[in-house]
C-alpha cells in the first residue's frame, strides 16, 4: 500500500463526514417528536428559569409551594440554570429547542426578547384564553398587554416587574453639597458639575451592560416616553438631530462616571453610592434589594428618584414564563401558568424576590417601603419597556447595539455611534 | 543518594519559589477571606482585610448546595479520566513508535480537533447524542473521553517519542509482541506522563460546565452546575461563591497531593539497563 | 521489522479514536462551516446559502479587528509567559529541595478552581481606582513603596488584555510547570553526570543537554497553551463583563450566536479560529514530523 492509498483514505473519510454533517444539520430542522408521555406515576412539570441563587431562587421556592398545594398530583421539575442575566441559561434552552427537547415552559424577559426570539422561532404558543379565562387582562396595566403581544396574540405571563429608570443616590452627599434631587438632564449635568467642582465623584459607572442600561435611560429622558417608544416601531428616526442630541447627553453624563468604571459590576458601582464614593448611580430596583442586603437603610443611606427626564414614565423589565409548542405535558404547563399569574403566587415570589407584582392587585403591605412607591407608580404612570433587559428590541437588535455602543465606549466616536445604531434599527428592527 | 548530589548548594532557591509563592497566594488569600466573610463586608476597599469574625456560614451554606452534586461529578469524572487517558497512551504508543503508513498524517488530524471550539458545535453535539440516545451521564462521559484524546494523545506521543527506539528493539529480539512491549516496558515508565495527563483530563471534566449543562438533567448535573447556580442572575454573593469555588476546588486539589508522588526520577534509567 | 500482523494491529489500535474524532471532531466542524455559508438568523435553522458573506463581513467588521488583535497580544504574553515561569519552577523543583510537594501542588491549584472566580478576584485586585478607593494589587505596591508598579491593568487601552494573560498565567503556569518536571524527571541522570564530567557547567547541561531533550515536552506545551489562548472564555467574562476593550473571538462567537442569535456569524468565527489554527500550527507539526524522523 502506498503513501498515496493512506492519503486519499484519509481525504475520502474527512469529506464523507463534513458532507454527512453538513446534510444531517439540514436533515434535522424538523422539530423531532418530542411528545413523550410523561414519566410512569403522572404528570410532570419541567420548568425552566435562571433564578438559582439568593431571592429569586427563594422566591421561585416559594412559589413552587403555591403550586404543590393547588396540584399535588402534578411533580415539578426544577431545572434552573443560572448566568449573568441568563445568558448560560439561554444558551442552554437554545440548544434544547433545536434539538426538539422543549422544557413545558420557561422564563424569559417579556417583550421583544421573547417575541422576537420565540414567537418569530414558533416555539411558544399565545395566550388570550388563559388571560380571559383567569381575568388577567384587568389586573395587568392596559399598556403592558402590547408590549408583551404581537399581532394581539398575548405570550407570556409576567410574574413580576423591574423598574429600569432609577436613580439612586446618597442623600448625604446632596445634603452636604446643598443639591436637590434633578428632575430634569439639565439639573442633573448642574448638580454633577457641582459635584465635581466638590471632589466628589458624580456618578457611578460599572461594565458595559451598565452603560445600555444607562443609555437607555438617557435616550427616555431626553426624547420623552412617546418618542423613546418610537425608536422601537420604526417611527422615530434614529439618525434624527433629536436622537443625536440624546446620544450627546449619554456621552456627556459618561464623562461624570468614575475611571474605573470598566473594572466594575454592578453591584460594586452601586456600592460606591451607598459607601459614599459617588453620589448618583443609575441601575434597576433590584439594586434596592442589595442595598437591603448590605444592611443599608432606606431614605438614610440610600434615596431614590426617576431618572432626571422620566419622572411619570414607568420603565420595565419583567420576568415572564411561556407555553412551548410541543410541550410534553400542556395540561401540567397551563397549571403553572395560572399559579404563575395567580394573585397568590405572585405575592409569594415578589416580597421575597424584591420586585412587584405584575398584577396591581397585590397587598401592598406585603412589601417594603420603595417597593411600595413603586406599586403606586406602576399602576399609575406610563410604562414604556427596557432595552438591555429585553423588552423593546429583539436579542440581534439588542446585540448589535452592544456592539455598537462597545465600540463607542473605546473610540468616542459620536457620528459613527449614531450611524451604527441607524443601520442596526435597519438590519434588525423594523426600520426600512 | 542521587538525589543528594543534585540537592547540594541549593538552598537559595527557595528565594525565589518563596516569592513565586507569594504571587501564586495573593489571589487565594483574597479568596479565602472573602469566603469567612458576611455579605455586608464583601467590598473592593477591604478586600486585604481579615474578616471581623471567624464564621464558617458561608462554606456550610455552600456545602449544602454542592454535596448533592458530588456523586455526579465522581460517578462522571473518573471513568472518563481513565478512559481518556488509556486511550491518549495507547494511541501515542502506535503513532511514536508502530506508524503505520498514514501515522503521521493521523496525528495532526487528531490533534487539530483539540482547537475547536465547544460552544460552536453544541447543537450538533446535543442532536447527535440524542439520535443515539445516548443522554446523562454516559453520554457526558463519552463527550469527555472523545474531546480528552487530542490533548492525551499529544502528551503521550510526544513522551514516548523521545524515548529511544532501541528500547523497543531491544525487547523485540527477547520476543515481546507488540503489546507485550507497551505493557511491560513502556507503561511502567510513563508514570509521569500518566500524571500529567490525568492531571490535565481530572481538572478539566471535573470543572467542565459547558457540555454537562447541555448534556444533562437537573438530577445529574454535577457540582459545577451546582456551583454556577449558587449565583444568581442580578446580585451575585461573592462571599458564599468564593467559599464554594474552594470546596469545589478540593477533589481537584487531593488529586494533585496524589499525583504528585508520581513524579518520579530515573525510572527511564533501570528500564535502559534491564 | 514490523510484522504485518504487528500493522495491522497497530491501526485497529487507533481506529476507534479514528472514527470517533472523524465524527465528533470532523463532522462537527462541517456542520459548523455548513452554518457559516447560509444565512441562519434566529433561532430556527436556516440553511439557505449565503456563500462567503459571512466572512467577507467579518473582515469589515471592527470588533472583529479588535478580536483579532486582542487574541495576538494575548496569545504571544500568555504563551511565553506560561513557558518561562513553568520551565523555572520546573527546573527549581527537579532540585530534590525539601517541601516540593508543598511548592509543586500550590503552583498546580489555580488550575483546580472555576475561572469564573479567579477572573472575579483578578478583577478586584486589578482595580485601576486610586486616591481614596485604591485597592487590590496597587494598594499592595503603594504600601510597599513601588509606586512605579501601580497601573491600570486591564482597563489600560489596548494592552489591557495583557493583564487578562497575567491573571491567566497564573492560572495555567503550574500546568506547564508539571509538564516540564514530568519531562525533566524522565531524562536519565546519567546524561546529566556525564555532562558533569566532561566539565560543563550547570547552565550549559541545561542548554545543551535537556533543552534539546525537552523540544517534544516544549511541542505539547506550545500546543496545549496555544489552544488554551484561543478559547479562553469564562476568565474574560468574570474579569472584565462584555466590553469590547477586552473581547476575544471565543467571547464574540458566544455572544453573536447565543445572545444574538447571528448562527452563521457565529459560525464563521469558529471556523476562522480553526482556519488561523491550521495556518499556524499544521505546517509547525509537519516540520516536527519531519525532522522527528531524521534522528
Amino acid at each position: 500500500m502506498s503513501k498515496k492509498f493512506w492519503y486519499s483514505l484519509m481525504a475520502v473519510l474527512i469529506l464523507t463526514a463534513v458532507v454527512l454533517s453538513a446534510c444531517g444539520g439540514a436533515a434535522t430542522q424538523a422539530p423531532a417528536e418530542a411528545t413523550q408521555p410523561p414519566a410512569q406515576g403522572g404528570k410532570e412539570v419541567e420548568v425552566f428559569s435562571w433564578w438559582t441563587g439568593g431571592g429569586e431562587a427563594a422566591g421561585l421556592e416559594a412559589m413552587i409551594k403555591v403550586f404543590n398545594t393547588k396540584y399535588p398530583d402534578i411533580k415539578f421539575i426544577n431545572a434552573a440554570v443560572a448566568g449573568g442575566a441568563g445568558t448560560n441559561a439561554r444558551a442552554v434552552l437554545a440548544t434544547r429547542l433545536q434539538s426538539g427537547d422543549p422544557p413545558d415552559s420557561w422564563q424569559g424577559h417579556a417583550g421583544q426578547e421573547l417575541i422576537g426570539t420565540y414567537v418569530a422561532g414558533g416555539q411558544i404558543q399565545p395566550l388570550n384564553d388563559l388571560y380571559e379565562s383567569e381575568g388577567w387582562l384587568k389586573v395587568m396595566p392596559e399598556t403592558l398587554i402590547p408590549l408583551i403581544s404581537q399581532d394581539g396574540k398575548i405570550y407570556s405571563v409576567p410574574v413580576n416587574i423591574h423598574r429600569a429608570n432609577v436613580l439612586w443616590y446618597n442623600p448625604k452627599i446632596l445634603e452636604e453639597n446643598k443639591i436637590a434631587v434633578p428632575t430634569t438632564v439639565d439639573e442633573w449635568f448642574a448638580a454633577m458639575d457641582k459635584l465635581k467642582a466638590a471632589g466628589v465623584t458624580p456618578l457611578a459607572l460599572g461594565e458595559q451592560w451598565t452603560k445600555m442600561h444607562l443609555l437607555e435611560t438617557v435616550l427616555l429622558g431626553t426624547l420623552g416616553a412617546e418618542k423613546y417608544n418610537g425608536l422601537w416601531n420604526g417611527t422615530t428616526d434614529w439618525g434624527s438631530a433629536e436622537v443625536k442630541t440624546a446620544l450627546e447627553n449619554f456621552q456627556k453624563a459618561m464623562t461624570y462616571a468614575n475611571t474605573d468604571s470598566a473594572s466594575l459590576s454592578w453591584q460594586d458601582a452601586a456600592q460606591l453610592v451607598v459607601n459614599g464614593d459617588a453620589a448618583f448611580n443609575v441601575m434597576g430596583d433590584w439594586a434596592e434589594g442589595y442595598f437591603r442586603e448590605l444592611g443599608k437603610k432606606p431614605r438614610v443611606d440610600y434615596g431614590w428618584a426617576p431618572v432626571p427626564g422620566t419622572v411619570g414614565v414607568f420603565q420595565f423589565l419583567s420576568d415572564s414564563f411561556v407555553l412551548a409548542v410541543g410541550a410534553p405535558d400542556p395540561e401540567a404547563a397551563v397549571a403553572w401558568l395560572k399559579v404563575a399569574g395567580s394573585k397568590e403566587g405572585q405575592e409569594a415570589f415578589n416580597p421575597v424576590k424584591g420586585s412587584i407584582c405584575a398584577r396591581t392587585d397585590c397587598d401592598k403591605s406585603l412589601f417594603g417601603e420603595y417597593l411600595q412607591s413603586a406599586m403606586d407608580d406602576w399602576a399609575s404612570n406610563v410604562v414604556v419597556g427596557s432595552l438591555t433587559h429585553g423588552v423593546v428590541a429583539n436579542d440581534s437588535w439588542k446585540s448589535e447595539i452592544d456592539t455598537a455602543l462597545g465600540l463607542f465606549v473605546s473610540n468616542g466616536d459620536l457620528a459613527a455611534f449614531q450611524t451604527a445604531l441607524v443601520n442596526a434599527c435597519k438590519a434588525s428592527g423594523p426600520c426600512k | 543518594m542521587k538525589t543528594k548530589s543534585l540537592r547540594t548548594g541549593k538552598n537559595w532557591l527557595y528565594g525565589p519559589l518563596i516569592f513565586m509563592s507569594i504571587f501564586y497566594l495573593l489571589p487565594m488569600y483574597v479568596m479565602l477571606v472573602t469566603g469567612f466573610k458576611p455579605f455586608e463586608e464583601v467590598d473592593l476597599k477591604t478586600m486585604w482585610a481579615l474578616p471581623r469574625h471567624i464564621a464558617f456560614d458561608n462554606y456550610v451554606e455552600a456545602f449544602r448546595h454542592l454535596a448533592p452534586s458530588l456523586r455526579n461529578s465522581f460517578v462522571m469524572v473518573i471513568p472518563a479520566t481513565i478512559i481518556s487517558s488509556f486511550l491518549g497512551s495507547i494511541n501515542g504508543y502506535v503513532l511514536a513508535k508502530w506508524k503505520f503508513k498514514g501515522a503521521d498524517v493521523i496525528f495532526p488530524l487528531i490533534l487539530f480537533g483539540m482547537f475547536i471550539p465547544y460552544q460552536s458545535i453544541l447543537i450538533p453535539l446535543v442532536q447527535f447524542m440524542k439520535s443515539v440516545n445516548l443522554t446523562g451521564i454516559p453520554g457526558l462521559i463519552l463527550t469527555h473521553v472523545i474531546y480528552g484524546i487530542p490533548i492525551t494523545t499529544l502528551t503521550f506521543r510526544n513522551y514516548y517519542a523521545s524515548l529511544p527506539q532501541e528500547l523497543i528493539e531491544a525487547a523485540r529480539i527477547d520476543g515481546a509482541s507488540m503489546l507485550g512491549v507497551y505493557r511491560w516496558i513502556l507503561l511502567p515508565i510513563s508514570i509521569p506522563s500518566f500524571v500529567v495527563v490525568l492531571i490535565w483530563q481530572f481538572t478539566s471534566a471535573w470543572n467542565d460546565f459547558l457540555f454537562a449543562v447541555v448534556l444533562t438533567g437537573n438530577t445529574q448535573w454535577p457540582i459545577t452546575v451546582a456551583l454556577n447556580n449558587m449565583a444568581g442572575s442580578q446580585i451575585i454573593a461573592w462571599n458564599v461563591q468564593m467559599a464554594g469555588s474552594l470546596l469545589a476546588a478540593l477533589p481537584t486539589l487531593l488529586v494533585y497531593l496524589f499525583l504528585g508522588q508520581y513524579f518520579l526520577r530515573g525510572l527511564l534509567a533501570g528500564s535502559l539497563k534491564g | 521489522m514490523f510484522k504485518n500482523k504487528d500493522r495491522y494491529l497497530s491501526f485497529l489500535l487507533v481506529l476507534p479514536s479514528i472514527l470517533a474524532v472523524m465524527i465528533f471532531i470532523y463532522g462537527f466542524i462541517g456542520w459548523s462551516i455548513r452554518v457559516s455559508l447560509s444565512k441562519w438568523k434566529g433561532l430556527t435553522p436556516n440553511f439557505e446559502w449565503a456563500g462567503l458573506k459571512n466572512y467577507i463581513d467579518l473582515f469589515s467588521d471592527p470588533r472583529f479587528m479588535v478580536d483579532i488583535r486582542n487574541t495576538v497580544i494575548f496569545t504571544v504574553v500568555f504563551v511565553v509567559g506560561c513557558i518561562v515561569v513553568g520551565f523555572l519552577l520546573a527546573v527549581m523543583l527537579d532540585q530534590g529541595l525539601k517541601g516540593e510537594a508543598f511548592f509543586r501542588t500550590l503552583f498546580l491549584f489555580p488550575m483546580a478552581i472555576s475561572f469564573i472566580v479567579t477572573g472575579v478576584v483578578w478583577r478586584w485586585l486589578m482595580n485601576p481606582a486610586t486616591g481614596s478607593r485604591m485597592s487590590g494589587l496597587n494598594l499592595l505596591f503603594s504600601y510597599l513603596n513601588l509606586d512605579f508598579l501601580i497601573n491600570n491593568w486591564h482597563t489600560t487601552p489596548t494592552w489591557g488584555i495583557a493583564a487578562v494573560a497575567l491573571a491567566a498565567i497564573w492560572q495555567m503556569s503550574g500546568y506547564t510547570m508539571a509538564l516540564y518536571l514530568a519531562g525533566l524527571r524522565s531524562i536519565p541522570l546519567e546524561l546529566r553526570e556525564a555532562a558533569q564530567i566532561d566539565g560543563a557547567s550547570e547552565l550549559q547541561i541545561y542548554r545543551y543537554v535537556i533543552l534539546p531533550i525537552l523540544t517534544p515536552v516544549t511541542l505539547s506545551v506550545l500546543i496545549i497553551l496555544g489552544h488554551i489562548s484561543l478559547k479562553v472564555f469564562d476568565l474574560i467574562i468574570a474579569m472584565a463583563g462584555k466590553q469590547l476593550a477586552l473581547d476575544v473571538p471565543a467571547i464574540y462567537m458566544w455572544q453573536t450566536t447565543f445572545d444574538g442569535l447571528f448562527y452563521a456569524r457565529g459560525a464563521a468565527i469558529a471556523t476562522l479560529l480553526l482556519i488561523s489554527v491550521a495556518v499556524l500550527i499544521v505546517p509547525y507539526m509537519w516540520f516536527t514530523l519531519r525532522s522527528e524522523k531524521q534522528l
